[in-house]
């Protein structure tokens, strides 16, 4: 025997996955978003573990 | 008992029961403030990364909403003003609300970190502690001058939105907190005194409970010739200029004799009007909040002109 009553109750549980489907697409396309800009502007990134190390900065010439 | 007859006697939540548990009349107030800290700011913001920020300081505020709905639930359950909150009414488990509250928490102040900065992440999340412990758990039920003390949770939003932008605390941050911080009183009070049955019921130490009605009525007078100063010294400082003057001196003048005429009425003249007056001065604490933040803009737009700012 199938259940094939269409009650109140899964109306609300549809609306409520569908809203939180929705809420996940979104954060996903925010860190996307946030993602894209900050790799194309080169934030303070400092390598792969945000560490700074001054041996990556640019060698100062010596002087003469 | 059929499938459907135990499925009818089990009220489950919808997805707006969860969006009510994030208070989100309080979140638009946050999103606006917020928002003006942040463009009102000496520094340009990219579009995505302010979108991302002012979305996770909201995020932080709903979910010290939905902290707060845990704790209060069984005084929100009494007074006629929250009763039919989600948590109180029986539609979301209170359990359900403090998981939902620490992990929109740790998500908010997690993002707004990577969003914004670390300064603005620890900005955030005391926020979240300040009205969920020291505010809901601590000074609410203890001291009439909850409010007071209280209202600083709702002043560090526009803080928060210029620290995401310049990265570090300044006057101008510090005046807008001194704004909302010192409006707060006036607005909630002014609310205590025509819903005085809820707060009596509930048991809530506000000042019209504990001090009396004229006391309390002393106190928005107060609050609100205290509140003229930071009102005035904002539009004289970096975020002001003339168009902020001229608007903060209007705004300032009904403010004040909003509450000058709530100082001079009684109980008997309140009861006779249905608190006509009050009802009013409420209404208008929201807009005076509005159109002066408002004005911050505008004289920022005004600047990028070359026409606002001192």
């Amino acid at each position: 025997m199938t259940f094939k009553t269409e009650h109140e109750i899964h109306k609300r549980r549809l609306g409520r996955n569908i809203g939180v489907g929705l809420t996940l697409l979104a954060f996903v396309a925010v860190v996307f978003g946030l993602t894209v800009v900050k790799v194309q502007r080169g934030d303070p990134m400092q390598a792969y573990d945000h560490v700074i190390r001054p041996d990556l900065a640019a060698p100062v010439e010596a002087k003469p | 008992m059929t499938d459907t007859t135990t499925l009818t006697e089990t009220r489950e939540a919808g997805f707006g029961d969860y969006v009510q548990l994030l208070k989100p009349r309080v979140m638009s107030l946050v999103v606006f403030t917020a928002l003006v800290g942040l463009l009102v700011a000496p520094v340009h913001v990219h579009p995505v990364v302010g979108f991302a920020s002012i979305l996770f300081i909201a995020l932080g505020a709903g979910a010290s909403g939905a902290l707060n709905m845990w704790w209060d639930a069984d005084i929100d359950a009494v007074m006629k003003r929250t009763r039919s909150r989600p948590v109180p009414a029986g539609r979301v488990e209170p359990g359900e609300a403090l998981a939902i509250g620490l992990a929109l928490s740790g998500i908010a102040v997690v993002m707004l970190g990577l969003a914004a900065n670390l300064m603005a992440a620890g900005l955030l999340a005391f926020t979240i502690f300040f009205y969920a412990v020291v505010y809901s758990v601590w000074l609410k039920r203890s001291t009439p001058q909850n409010i007071v003390i209280g209202g600083a949770a709702g002043a560090f939003p526009p803080m928060i939105g210029w620290v995401c932008a310049t990265g570090h605390v300044s006057v101008e941050a510090w005046l807008m907190f001194g704004l909302i911080f010192m409006w707060t009183p006036p607005h909630f009070w002014a609310l205590a005194l025509f819903m005085k049955e809820d707060y009596h019921k509930a048991g809530v130490p506000m000042l019209t409970v504990t001090h009396g009605r004229k006391s309390t009525r002393a106190h928005i007078l107060a609050y609100t010739a205290l509140l003229v100063p930071v009102s005035v010294w904002s539009a004289l400082s970096g975020i002001g200029g003339p168009f902020t003057l001229a608007a903060v001196v209007v705004l300032n003048a009904i403010f004040l004799q909003g509450a000058w005429r709530i100082w001079q009425r009684d109980e008997a003249m309140a009861e006779g009007d249905g608190y006509r007056v009050e009802k009013r001065f409420f209404r208008y604490s929201l807009s005076y909040l509005f159109l002066h933040f408002g004005a911050f803009v505008v004289e920022a737009v005004l600047g990028t002109y070359g026409l606002g700012g001192w």
